[in-house]
């Protein structure tokens, strides 16, 4: 641990630390370009000049510098100063002068750096650089004139996102930074390259020139478009979500956010549900909310209390889940469901249907083996931590399926379920891998769970797990991962079939008189039999709403305060930016107002007694975005016999990662995403 | 004593005669007043009167909805919502000024980088209506081109001193 003096500061730091990093933690601040802490070393903007006594008397760049006992560094001396002034004159010399045009503007590192260290007037007055501006897609805008060179946007797509689009080429005022051929970025994580230009050369095409930074009313939120739920930040101005950015949570994003989750905004504002609707003779027609509330009631009069069904969907909140437990519970009804896509999850027990291990538990591991999944269209961000793994120690990664694009070399072990029993029997080299490893992974897929075989899959998978040394009292290496974001809140709230209840495929085939889907969509809705009376409730007119026969408008994501538990099964809460549209209401207070109109009150009237009662029954959302790590003590797996496995392959539950839900579905930007894959190659606009 | 010498000067209507002689020696001097509204007083070139917008000499509109305008006003008059245009060029779809919220103390002129939005020479706006005092976009430009060669003249007479 060297020990070294910065202006006048002694900090005590890691051997092999630069001094940015030193000048980091002493609390000094250094300015910078091309340094980003989650990326490898570059050191080519100079930006981050520092004197150190004791060396050849020049600046030195400090992101790039070992330090080294005894050392004394000045960042703010006058050759520091001056040092930084002239690299900060070469930037400007080619940047334009377009700020009031330009996206950045107002949240721009040069803007702010050039206020801060540089010169007060220019000396340039020849001509600037002038380059032709690239076509990245229909996510990513480029503006290559502001391009300062600092390969941010390169380093990440190779490294994080792990597919080597980027790169420069030439050299010197030359460099041009692209894609070679021109195509789409083919990356799911790509939208982070936006955050990462400390300039205004990559910006946000679908946000471009709508709104400033200083507009936008910052919310905290979670993401619900998959199950990692991902920190975000709503920007919104009046009633509109303007964009979404990813908040740093170390634990589980670290500061990357899905394409997906970033740029399907546009739904929200598309084939909303703003109004109740009933369906009179065939038809919907519109209705007030007394109106429909009492076809309901009528409907519920005539139909005995088990006879009633619910279906939770995967972008619920658990508020919402528990207030339709509780009221489907006072109805005499243990029919519930939030497993809409037939996955055999087991809900006994917490650590059979959780990420156990935990994201940031991912890089202690030292070999994986993925089951029916496709980590990188079903949760990008947690792809990306598997590849930071696979970067830090070369990571053994076996994969039983048919994907094989995961960013890190994967060993296909097989495409059948069959080949657990073969790693069971050890007669499989991938075997002995997963055996000699102190802290072995095994992940399952919805895509393994979701078929006839599902439970013996899990069953299969655990017993692996334990045999393989992946159960142990200090670490969980059984792992499931969720595709929705409202499943593991679900499951820890018990909606599944009480005693005696009915599954949601047999409700679906009319196991039930009335059936109440609460954003359930992922479904074929010809599937549900004819007599049966639909309540949807939710926020897009999406498969569930065609389907109805009341429609009750719910809130999205952004439009309420909802507790989510994410795939390690750690609760999180977002809050509301916006209000819903028109007529439409936060999905619970739809439920206890239903509940006064039948007479059966729920007994709580504020969200805050909801979650009290949310803790109740589980302590798990009495502790918000932390998440207990544990150990597996108990071997006894989950129900299901795991001999009994077919031989169909198996794949992915995501088959295109733009469009998994209502509001991807409804979004524009997606569906030109999905057009830009089929056909990289992009015609010049 | 004093009360005798307050009711003489009473009776004599001393005040009312000092007073008549300033009315007279007013009477010669040049007048002040004009004859609004066919003569009119003369003004700064940096009277901040009713605002516009303004456009290029080849008909092509300053604004860059930067937005900077809406920004500053202390009085949150400006609103502004914007979009590429079809050309992929940044302009507004939408810029209103609510004249009835407008303090007139020129921020926005002075914050906007490409001369787009200034207050004009004209105060003679007076509405019979309240909305009509609510401007947008096409009326700003209307302003603009109306008083054009008054508002080129004021800024290159303003332009030593920027």
């Amino acid at each position: 641990m060297p020990k070294l003096t910065i202006d006048g500061i002694e900090v005590e730091v890691a051997a092999g630390s630069t001094i940015l990093q030193a000048a980091e933690q002493a609390g000094i601040e250094i300015p910078r370009f091309c340094y980003h802490e989650r990326l490898s070393i570059a050191g080519n903007c100079r930006m981050c000049l520092v004197e150190v006594e004791k060396t050849p008397p020049k600046p030195i760049a400090s992101c790039g510098y070992p330090v080294a006992e005894g050392m004394v560094v000045h960042t703010d001396s006058p050759m520091v100063r001056k040092g930084r002034r002239g690299v900060m004159e070469f930037l400007l010399i080619n940047h334009p002068l377009d700020c009031p045009i330009c996206d950045q503007g107002g949240e721009c590192d040069l803007q702010d750096q050039a206020m801060g260290f540089g010169a007060d007037h220019s000396r340039y007055d020849e001509n600037k650089r002038a380059v032709p501006d690239k076509n990245l897609g229909p996510l990513v805008k480029t503006s290559m004139n502001r391009c300062i060179h600092c390969t941010r946007c390169i380093r990440f797509i190779t490294e994080v996102a792990g597919v080597p689009d980027l790169g420069a080429t030439a050299r010197g005022e030359h460099m041009e930074v692209g894609t070679y051929v021109e195509k789409a970025l083919g990356s799911e994580l790509s939208g982070n390259i936006i955050d990462l230009c400390p300039v205004g050369a990559l910006t946000s095409k679908p946000y471009a020139f709508v709104a400033r930074p200083w507009e936008l009313a910052k919310v905290d939120s979670i993401d619900v478009l998959d199950a990692v739920g991902t920190n975000i930040r709503v920007d919104a101005r009046g009633t509109e979500v303007m964009r979404i950015l990813p908040r740093i949570n170390e634990d589980v994003n670290e500061e990357w956010l899905g394409d997906k989750s970033r740029f399907s905004i546009d739904g929200l504002k598309r084939r909303r549900l703003d109004r109740p609707w009933v369906r009179e003779n065939g038809k919907l027609r519109a209705a007030t909310w007394d109106e429909a509330f009492a076809t309901i009631a009528a409907k519920l009069k005539k139909v005995s209390g088990d006879r009633v069904g619910a279906i939770a969907g995967d972008l619920v909140d658990a508020e919402s889940v528990l207030a339709l437990k509780d009221l489907l519970a006072s109805l005499g009804s243990a029919n519930v469901d939030c497993r809409q896509d037939g996955a055999k999850l087991d809900a006994s027990r917490r650590d059979f249907y959780c990420f156990n291990t935990s994201i940031a538990g991912i890089e202690e591991a030292d070999a994986l083996l993925i089951v029916g999944a496709n980590p990188r269209r079903e949760a990008p961000v947690l792809n990306a931590r598997i590849r930071k793994a696979w970067l830090a120690s070369g990571l053994p990664i076996g994969m039983i399926g048919t994907d094989s694009d995961l960013t890190y070399p994967v060993t296909n072990l097989g495409a059948s379920a069959a080949t657990l029993t073969d790693l069971h029997a050890g007669s499989h080299d991938f075997a002995k891998i997963l055996t000699a490893a102190k802290k072995p992974m095994i992940i399952v897929g919805q895509g393994a769970l979701a078929r006839p075989d599902g439970s013996a899959i899990l069953a299969a998978a655990w017993r692996l797990a334990a045999q393989v040394g992946a159960l142990l009292q200090d670490w969980h290496g059984f792992n499931v991962l969720h595709t929705a974001a409202g499943r593991v809140g679900a499951l820890d709230l018990g909606f599944v079939p009480g005693p005696n209840g009915k599954s949601a495929d047999l409700m679906f085939s009319g196991g039930v008189d009335l059936l109440w889907l609460l954003g359930a969509d992922e479904f074929d809705p010809s599937r549900i039999a004819a007599g049966t009376f639909v309540v949807y409730q939710g926020h897009h007119g999406d498969a569930g709403a065609q389907r109805a026969d009341v429609i009750l408008p719910g809130a999205a994501y952004t439009e309420k305060s909802g507790t989510y538990v994410n795939t390690e099964g750690r609760a999180q809460r977002g809050f509301m930016a916006v209000y819903p549209p028109g007529e439409a209401r936060e999905d619970w207070t739809i439920l206890r107002a239903f509940s006064a109109v039948i007479g059966k009150t729920l007994p709580y009237d504020t969200i805050d007694a909801l979650r009290k009662r949310m803790e109740q029954v589980n302590p798990v959302f009495g502790r918000i975005g932390h998440l207990a790590r544990f150990g597996c003590s108990d071997h006894a797996g989950p129900a299901g016999d795991p001999s009994v496995l077919s031989d169909a392959p198996l794949g992915s539950s995501v088959q295109n990662y733009y469009q998994t839900d209502p509001i991807s579905r409804s979004s524009p930007t997606m569906a030109a995403c999905v057009d830009a894959q089929s056909a990289p190659a992009l015609a010049a606009e | 004593m004093a009360f005798l010498d307050r009711t003489a000067r009473s009776f004599v209507l001393g005040e009312l005669v000092a007073g008549m002689a300033l009315t007279l020696r007013y009477f010669f001097k040049p007048k002040v007043t004009i004859n609004y509204p066919y003569e009119k007083g003369p003004i700064s070139p940096r009277f901040k009167g009713e605002h516009a917008l303004r456009r290029y000499p080849n008909g092509e509109e300053r604004c860059i909805a930067c937005k900077l305008c809406e920004a500053i006003c202390p009085a949150q008059a400006i609103t502004i919502e914007a979009e590429p245009r079809d050309d992929g060029s940044r302009r507004t779809t939408r810029y209103d000024i609510d004249m009835t919220k407008c303090i007139y103390c020129g921020l926005c002129e002075e914050a906007c980088p490409v001369d787009a939005i200034v207050e004009g020479p004209n105060f003679e706006f007076a509405t019979e209506t309240r909305e009509e005092l609510m401007y947008n976009k096409d009326k700003l430009l209307a302003n603009g081109d109306r008083w054009e060669p008054e508002l080129a003249r004021r800024l290159e007479l303003d332009a030593p001193y920027r």
